[in-house]
């Protein structure tokens, strides 16, 4: 079980929080000029990264509100939280895992 | 709203007045229903000075600024939800509460970005009190019920036994008003999840013994 740091609440357990997979996807600007395979490189193709992958989450049992995590998809660690919008964090990556 | 003299409780079904045994005597919790409160929702930007110091000037109190914290005076209490979200509460059973304080909240607000949404007839609020019920309300809830943790004002939304809740230590052991009562919660749940959790609460308090108090 994890515990997530909301950024608004505090630390909650992962019961709390629903997943919202990766983080950093902008809708596309003009959706009307998007051929079949745009669309489906923005609607299904993710990155499934082994290591420090920025997704997001949603506290849905406890302030309702999203926000980004980097998560290490290896150790499960949680390296870093902040708010939908906020520039992607610089962390240490870490070689070892 | 609904019209007074068709109101009935989320609980009424369960004839809990005809239970209650109007102390807790030597049981380790204490549960009653507190139905009909008045609840109104708030949005509105803590950034917003002007309509916080209009609250605070309507209401007495400032709205609490700290996650996971309360604020209040006998008439209202608000309870923090989000970072520009509350719950402000009339803890009495006054029919007319609810709309009475939606109103207030507009007439502060008039000309200000936020939203006012009554939500009371959706819920209802089970008290759970006595020296065992941060261990009763433990068994079903991943927060930290210590008393260390979940001190007198704190309020949290959270889930009990799967159910979505808020919870709000009314008063904690250290309370006049409580003494060796022990801690007072209020949960707030979903009508339609009354019952349930009711249930659930009187069977995992069975080993603590549970009275049904007025
Ligand atoms: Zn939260």
């Amino acid at each position: 079980m994890l515990l997530i740091p909301c950024p608004y609440c505090g630390p909650r357990s992962e019961e709390e929080f629903s997943y919202g997979n990766e983080a950093h996807i902008p809708r596309p600007k003009q959706p009307d000029k998007l051929d079949d395979a745009e669309w489906a490189e923005y609607v299904f193709m993710r990155s499934n990264t082994k290591g420090v992958f920025l997704e997001r989450w949603m506290h849905a049992q406890g302030c309702r509100r999203w926000f980004n995590v980097a998560r290490d998809t290896v150790s499960y660690e949680i390296l870093a939280v902040y708010e939908i919008g906020a520039p992607r964090p610089e962390l240490e990556l870490r070689r070892d895992v | 709203m609904v019209e007074a003299y068709l109101r009935q409780s989320a609980l009424a079904h369960l004839g809990l007045e005809g239970r209650g045994a109007g102390a807790r005597g030597a049981a380790g919790v204490a549960m009653s229903e507190r139905p009909h409160r008045g609840i109104v929702n708030l949005r509105l930007d803590p950034g917003n000075a002007e309509a916080m110091a209009a609250l605070k000037a309507a209401f007495g109190f400032a709205l609490p600024a700290a996650a996971n914290t309360s604020a209040g005076n006998t008439d209202t209490i608000a309870l923090w939800l989000g970072p520009d979200e509350w719950w402000l509460v009339v803890p009495g059973p006054e029919p007319e509460a609810g709309p009475a304080l939606a109103e207030k909240l507009r007439a502060a607000l008039s000309g200000h970005f936020a939203a006012v949404t009554e939500v009371g007839e959706s819920r209802t609020c089970i008290r759970v009190a006595g020296p065992r019920a941060r261990a009763l309300l433990q068994k079903g809830c991943p927060l930290d019920f210590h008393p260390r943790a979940f001190v007198a004002g704190a309020c949290a939304q959270s889930i009990l036994a799967k159910a979505a809740v808020t919870f709000h230590l009314f008063a904690d052991e250290s309370a006049a008003q409580a003494g060796a009562e022990g801690p007072v919660f209020d949960v707030y749940v979903a009508r339609s999840f009354a019952e349930y959790l009711w249930a659930w609460l009187e069977d995992a308090g069975a080993e603590y013994d549970v009275a049904v108090v007025a």
